[in-house]
């Protein structure tokens, strides 16, 4: 793997900025949510949500549909910004204060349920756009690939299983082959914490097989949070449970003391 | 790469088309409008050297449009603005060189006469310098894309929305300039022009050279264009338009990019502008009227979006129909735009480049 753990140094710029200050994880969390509340229309779809995430951790969220899981993501990301509460990345920055991009830049990929990949592009050129660099206007006109980001490239593609298909348009891989493309993307950002949703929908179990091998050989040097329905990926992946409820945490754990929660078995695994 | 965005600016065959394209603009044209002489059947005539220099502009513009629409997914529905605001700025200094050689012998415009204006107003200031004027030509409506641009993409307003504020504004404008005290001249615009750098503006020399100025920013625009678009900056632009939300997870400032191609646009837009002002003789505010605007975005679907050339080659096509339809049908050229852009979303969604593509 060529994804190493260290922060982002050396962007110059507004969005460089937060990424040169580097995350402060002197407390060994990275990431570290309080009292989050969302609500649409009255509807709270995030409740005094609060979480947080270790240094190299691999977290599974779990929760039925319409739990929040999603909604979690989107204010970790930015695309939401929460009625309540504080989230920080490591204990420096507050990712409420920063826009969808600056957020990327400090060091959080994000994959989204439904596969997002850009269709039109070949599979290389989306792993060349979502690669780790300065992406500031003036940066980007005149930018070449260099042989060390191309080597990084050939590694992603080979990681992803997708080497063969580097000069295919996106838009024509597989379901799954789109869902892993769209975790090469998020290799190539380097980020330190990955934020998964349903990443295995729709893959073969042996896909899915090879995605949890991948997940816990990133564990250690990133931090992943993986949102799963698939029950059996999750017992094979999974240390430690998060269980999403009505917008709340309503069980934390191992597997096996989620699953003997009376709570959780209530609401979730017990149907 | 088979696959994905081009990253060469031409092909051998690219550059070959290119290089007949100058020898046709800068070799034939001349030698045909200039040496044959008037009676010889192989003598090009005033009529179509303005009427090419013409479309040449309206190609330049369809170009400029297509970096917009085809590759950041921005529909403008408002770039007859900024091709009008270019040929108003340089309008100016074509009537501030008229001198006193206009109806009332003044050495105001004569709209200014009529309207018993003593002085010029603030607008004018330095307008007899060329040098000015070809600022304002990119200035003008540079500024005010970026400051649209500016509002619109940071407050996120994009699709449908966005194409009817463009068309607002273009309309807003319209309506300004109609009005005698904004100082443009009214409903009549800017015409008679006698001179341009002190050189007399009708003759066959002046419009050469103009046709020919018009071919070179048409070929580096397009160059410009392609450079562009082959660049990781083109294949960010065309990610913004399949995948917004991707993009700015991938850390991209979305809003920069789209403000970046926006004005840069708007600039091209102008500068066509300016170039077809000293060739057509007039610029009035039916420029901006709504339709212009909306043409403009049918002759680069009908040329095919994300493809430059394309747009350019519907320029043309468009541009030429109108000629045609305008002097033996007038009535019916209005129908007969609305039947080809029909047709083209119906059968040719990729438009002519689409439908050449597919026949190799
Ligand atoms: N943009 C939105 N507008 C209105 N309601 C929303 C919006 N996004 C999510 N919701 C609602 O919030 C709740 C949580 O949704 P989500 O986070 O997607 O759940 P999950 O991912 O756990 O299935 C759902 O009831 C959903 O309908
Ligand atoms: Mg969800």
């Amino acid at each position: 793997m060529s994804i190493s753990a260290t922060t982002a140094t050396g962007e110059g710029g507004s969005l460089g900025r937060v990424a040169r200050e580097g995350l402060d994880s002197t407390h060994g969390v990275v990431l570290y949510m309080e009292d989050i509340s969302v609500s649409f229309d009255g509807f709270k779809a995030l409740n005094k949500l609060s979480l947080s995430i270790d240094i190299g951790e691999l977290r599974c969220v779990i929760g039925p549909n319409g739990a929040g899981k999603t909604t979690m993501m989107d204010v970790i990301t930015g695309k939401t910004r929460p009625d309540e509460g504080t989230v920080y990345f490591g204990q420096t920055i507050d990712l409420t204060r920063l826009s969808e991009a600056q957020i990327s830049t400090a060091g959080i990929g994000r994959k989204f349920q439904k596969p997002t990949i850009f269709e039109h592009h070949s599979v290389f050129e989306n792993l060349e756009l979502s690669m780790k660099a300065d992406k500031r206007v003036r940066k980007t006109l005149f930018s070449s690939l260099s042989s060390a980001q191309k080597d990084s490239i050939a590694e992603t593609l080979k990681t992803i299983r997708l080497n063969d298909s580097a000069d295919r348009v996106a838009g024509l891989l597989s379901h799954g082959q789109k869902q892993w493309l769209e975790i090469g993307m998020l290799l190539m950002q380097e980020p330190r914490l990955l934020l998964l949703d349903e990443p295995v929908a729709g893959m073969s179990d042996d896909e899915t097989e090879r995605t949890g091998e991948l997940f816990l050989s990133l564990a250690g040097k990133h931090s992943l949070v993986v949102v799963e329905h698939d029950m059996a990926f999750v017992e094979k992946i999974a240390r430690k449970i998060t269980v999403l409820h009505e917008g709340g945490v309503l069980a934390e754990g191992s597997m096996s003391e989620v699953q003997n929660d009376p709570k959780v078995i209530e609401v979730y695994l017990g149907r | 790469m088979t696959g994905g965005i081009s990253r060469r600016l031409y092909g051998p065959r690219g550059w070959a088309i290119l290089a007949l394209f100058c020898v046709a603009v800068f070799g034939v044209m001349p030698v045909l409008n200039l040496a044959v002489p008037a009676d010889s059947p192989f003598h090009v005539s005033a009529y179509w050297v303005t009427l090419l220099g013409k479309i040449m502009c309206y190609a330049i513009v369809a170009v400029a449009m297509d970096l917009v629409w085809g590759y950041a997914g921005i529909l403008s529905l408002g770039h007859g603005l900024f091709f009008a605001l270019g040929g108003y700025s340089f309008g100016m200094y074509l009537m501030r060189q008229i001198g006193s050689d206009g109806q009332y012998r003044q050495p105001m415009p004569d709209f200014m006469v009529f309207l018993d204006w003593k002085e010029f107003p603030w607008q004018w200031w330095n307008s007899d310098s060329f040098w000015w004027c070809a600022m304002l030509v990119i200035v003008v409506p540079g500024l005010l894309a970026y400051v649209f641009g500016y509002f619109a993409f940071r407050s996120r307003v994009k699709g449908v929305y966005l194409s009817i504020i463009t068309q607002a504004l273009t309309f807003a404008a319209m309506l300004l300039f109609f009005r005698n005290a904004t100082g443009f001249g009214g409903n009549n615009g800017f015409t008679d022009f006698r001179r341009i750098l002190d050189i007399p503006i009708a003759t066959p020399q002046t419009r050469m050279a103009l046709f020919a100025i018009t071919g070179a920013t048409l070929i580096g625009t397009l160059l410009l264009a392609r450079w562009l678009t082959t660049s990781r900056f083109g294949r960010v632009l065309a990610a913004i338009r399949d995948a917004e939300q991707r993009v700015m997870f991938c850390g991209y400032d979305t809003v920069h990019y789209k403000l970046f191609v926006w004005t840069l646009s708007a600039v091209i837009c102008g500068v066509a502008g300016a170039l077809y002002v000293p060739q057509v003789g007039i610029i009035n505010p039916g420029e901006m009227s709504p339709a212009n605007s909306i043409e403009i975005a049918i002759w680069v679907a009908v040329g095919g979006r994300g493809t430059l050339i394309g747009p350019l080659i519907g320029a043309g096509l468009v541009n030429g129909a109108k000629s045609y339809f305008t002097q033996a049908f007038p009535e019916y050229w209005l129908f007969a735009l609305g039947l080809i852009f029909i047709l083209v979303t119906l059968f040719l969604p990729q438009g002519v480049m689409g439908f050449l593509g597919k026949k190799k």
